[in-house]
């Protein structure tokens, strides 16, 4: 270390502008990881705080639209029941809708069929629940687009009304909308377009979109079993992610950009370390013609790596973490999470280290004997 | 090795380095045999190309001889992995390069401290009063950069010197100095020899820097002579 602390003092404006790049790189991480974070809640916030812990749809539906595509009977939740390990099984229904608030505000929403009173209905901050047939339960985030407590809904094309009797504690949201939970018959209404007042055929009443299943404690179910039993096709709560209109898409865009970015910074560290090894190549070679072991060159460069990349890391996701603050609650979806954070900063920590390393092994081809004489 | 009085310092027998193999062999260094004892100032002169350079190499421990026998401080080389020759060459081996060769993010202090940092080594000397020794303890906050080729050179002295080598090895210490500067640098060189009783072997082309020396020997092929100084055109 005493030779690398010393180093790193005096190329000190080689070494910041390196560490400059790894920490615009790291910010970019934090901010590419808050807006991931922020596109996944937008996208199946309301999925991932349902207590389910799978849905069963129809048989073969297409796994990438199953939400809007799927519709079930009463008979596949009976099934389901009775499957063992599983603790329950009660129907859902998923549909997206355009309403308009009678303060004339628009607003998109996710509306969200469960049986009132069932393990599927969410109770809200004020204490309601999904009760009466025409009523409501929104998203927290309803309130920023403007919607209030006692406002009713007009639900197009039909014109259905639902009146907000509460709000839930915190974002749910699907495919980028809020979610509204609503009774099963108001959903199965809205969905059939049946107008109000109008005679509405028993078949309505008898479909929705699947099964939500929840398993006992501890239980591993066995959903491939319980899908011949019951006809269905079932995706776990993870899997029905994918199911979130455009979900799919936007993580694998930014997860492929994510990866980009960790090989840009293991090159331009290793690029870096490369241009700094060859440089110090006659200094080396006295290192080692003086008795410096090959091993203690390799980890004191090594060490010298770790200092950069660490501090430059540091500096780069605080920074990101502060630009992220400013960006939350924007329009923005963003949200930071502290575990990608982390995970992201160990993972450009370690590819740079792999970079400077495949770099710094070149120390150990340095031969000593080219310190003699006037050899450069 | 059991007699370490008597076998300290340098000895080579027969040494052979052979460059190439088969049809271009290069004979660098054929059948030298030299013994320089502690305390004693060696110079040895001759042309380039003469294999000067692969002395200091094969007694410096960088380089293993084709034949003969290498001894260090009481240790046969032959007998050491390359581990062990690097360890030798930190404990008991001193290098003062052409023009110094100094590290360039290094103070003069921070140069004569480094071998120390390599690991413990045996009985070190105090850096800031070796750098004083060497007349450089006013310029001990100032990097390579900042020093003149003299003032380099005696900072390499003191760095070769700071682990109490018994072998000091010096390659063309006068190349980039002047005269005068040439003749306070070989002054010191001498007086260290003496006083700390090391064992040294000057490679050099200076033939005005040879008065302080205690034997003198010419290079020719690959042969070693000593110097005769009528044949050569120096005083």
């Amino acid at each position: 270390m005493f030779l690398a602390l010393r180093e790193l003092r005096f190329a000190r404006g080689r070494f910041a502008l390196m560490g400059a790049v790894v920490a615009l790189i790291a910010i970019l991480m934090v901010l590419l990881s808050g807006l991931s974070e922020g596109l996944v809640n937008d996208g199946v916030s309301g999925l991932k705080k349902m207590p389910a812990t799978s849905f069963a749809f129809q048989e073969n539906v297409s796994k990438d639209a199953a939400f809007s595509r799927s519709l079930v009977g009463a008979g596949a939740v009976e099934s389901w029941k009775h499957q063992p390990g599983v603790a329950d099984a009660t129907p859902f229904g998923n549909a997206l809708a355009n309403a308009t608030t009678n303060g004339g505000v628009d607003i998109d929403l996710a509306l969200f069929g469960v049986e009132p009173g069932s393990w599927l209905a969410p109770r809200a901050t004020n204490g309601s629940s999904v009760v009466d047939e025409g009523t409501v339960l929104l998203s927290s985030t309803a309130k920023k687009a403007g919607v209030e407590l006692g406002d009713v809904l007009t639900v197009a094309p039909a014109g259905n009304t639902l009146k907000v009797v509460g709000f839930l504690d915190g974002q749910h949201t699907f495919g980028h909308v809020d979610v509204g939970y609503v009774p099963l018959r108001t959903w199965q209404e809205v969905r059939a377009g049946v107008r109000p007042g109008e005679a509405v055929q028993s078949r309505v009443y008898e479909e929705f979109t699947a099964v939500a299943v929840r398993a006992a404690a501890g239980a591993d179910l066995d959903l491939a079993a319980g899908d011949t039993a019951a006809g269905t096709t079932s995706l776990t709560l993870k899997q029905s992610f994918g199911a979130s209109p455009g979900f799919t898409a936007e993580t694998s865009t930014l997860n492929l950009i994510q990866g980009f970015l960790y090989a840009i910074s293991a090159l331009v560290v290793g690029a870096f370390f490369t241009v700094i090894t060859i440089h110090r190549r006659q200094e080396v070679a006295v290192l080692r013609a003086m008795g410096a072991s090959t091993g203690s060159l390799l980890r004191d460069s090594l060490a010298q790596s770790l200092i950069l990349l660490l501090l430059a890391t540091g500096l780069g996701v605080g920074a990101g973490v502060l630009l992220g603050a400013a960006l939350t609650g924007t329009s923005m979806p963003f949200h930071l999470d502290p575990q990608p954070i982390a995970v992201a900063s160990a993972a450009l920590i370690a590819l740079g280290m792999v970079g400077a390393a495949t770099a710094v092994l070149r120390i150990t081809r340095v031969d000593p004997l080219t310190a003699l004489g006037g050899n450069r | 090795m059991t007699d370490q009085t008597s076998t300290s310092g340098l000895i080579l027998e027969d040494v052979t380095l052979v460059h190439g193999d088969g049809e271009e062999d290069v004979r660098a260094l054929d059948a030298i045999s030299l013994t320089v004892e502690p305390g004693e100032l060696v110079a040895v002169v001759g042309p380039s190309g003469s294999g000067k350079s692969s002395l200091l190499a094969v007694a410096g421990a960088l380089t293993a001889p084709t034949s003969g026998r290498v001894s260090v401080a009481g240790v046969d080389l032959a007998a050491l992995d390359r581990r062990r020759l690097t360890r030798l060459r930190r404990d008991h081996i001193g290098f003062v390069f052409q023009s110094a060769n100094l590290i360039p993010a290094l103070t003069a202090l921070d140069q004569v401290r480094l071998p120390l940092t390599f690991a413990d080594t045996g009985r070190p000397r105090d850096p800031a009063s070796l750098l004083d020794e060497v007349g450089m303890s006013h310029r001990a906050n100032k990097r390579p950069h900042q020093l003149s080729g003299g003032e380099r050179q005696r900072v390499g002295i003191a760095r070769a010197l700071v682990t109490n080598p018994q072998l000091l090895l010096v390659d063309e210490p006068t190349a980039a100095l002047d005269r005068q500067r040439s003749q306070e640098i070989v002054g010191l060189l001498a007086r260290e020899t003496h006083t700390r009783g090391v064992a040294t072997v000057m490679v050099t082309h200076d033939h005005a820097v040879l008065h302080h020396c205690d034997r003198v020997l010419e290079m020719t092929d690959g042969r070693l002579a000593d110097h005769t100084p009528t044949a050569g055109v120096d005083s």
